[in-house]
């Protein structure tokens, strides 16, 4: 889905030792599985994002196991202790396999 | 008057019967909440406290219910938060989301978005890098249900 633009807010800066919020949003429909098509009747098929997955230098920072129950367009706001200057990656994975992903630097002074 | 036949009490019963099981089935409506929590601990104790779950008291629409679990800990190495787990227990499926920290976490906390089909708890439980599990439970009052269609 061409749609699943992901979204991250991250603060540019920090000082070492701070601990800073980061915001994450993807646009995505969150099928639950449980829903029937109205007019066939036939159960719509599961598609959500499954996986978040946060790195920092390529070390795995935060990451989440995503159900279902999550809503439409998934919010996920975590933290993360800043220590040194480098890149946050940022990865969600699709039920059907695809994986979107967003790249930020941050820059510790 | 009309005598009623047999076959028709049969059926008026019948009626009776499949309208009072749709409508008690959603209000007693148990999920699979104890076996994904028992599969997360390992069967081992949970102790109430540390963890603490921030959700509003009445949610006026069930698709997106905003939620945040934070637990007390350190976060050194340690001694940190490892995973929590949040379960609610009246929707068609028990599990919600599994938070994964580590000590660069800083604080255990993480915020997402839920879906709750209906009035019932929300259960947040906290592996601890020692071991030990910790948890919050909060009753969550829903207006309109968020899994329609």
């Amino acid at each position: 889905m061409a749609s699943s633009k992901p979204r991250v807010k991250v603060p540019k800066t920090a000082k070492k030792g701070d601990v800073i919020e980061i915001k994450t949003l993807i646009s995505h429909k969150m099928e639950t599985g449980q829903r029937k098509d109205k007019k066939t009747g036939k159960p719509i098929p599961r598609k959500i994002i499954n996986k978040f997955v946060a790195t920092f230098d390529g070390e795995q920072v935060f990451a989440v196991d995503v159900e279902p129950a999550v809503s439409a367009n998934p919010y996920i706001k975590f933290n993360m202790r800043a220590e040194k200057t480098g890149d946050l990656v940022f990865t969600w994975v699709d039920d059907d396999g695809k994986s979107y992903t967003a790249k930020k630097t941050l820059t510790v002074n | 008057m009309k005598q009623i036949t047999r076959r028709q009490a049969l059926s008026i019963c019948g009626c009776a019967l499949t309208v009072a099981a749709i409508g008690v089935r959603p209000a007693f409506a148990a999920n699979d909440h104890k076996e994904v929590i028992s599969k997360f601990t390992g069967g081992k104790d949970v102790k109430e406290g540390k963890v603490s779950l921030e959700l509003p008291e009445i949610a006026e629409n069930g698709n997106t219910v905003p939620l945040s679990v934070s637990v007390e800990s350190p976060m050194t190495k340690d001694n940190y938060v490892k995973r929590v787990v949040v379960v609610a227990d009246a929707n068609p499926r028990a599990g919600v989301a599994t938070f994964h920290f580590s000590p660069a976490s800083g604080v255990a906390e993480a915020s997402t978005r839920m879906r709750l089909a209906q009035t019932q708890n929300v259960i947040a439980v906290a592996e601890m890098s020692d071991g030990a599990f910790y948890m919050a439970k909060r009753q969550v009052k829903v207006t309109i249900g968020g899994c329609g269609g």
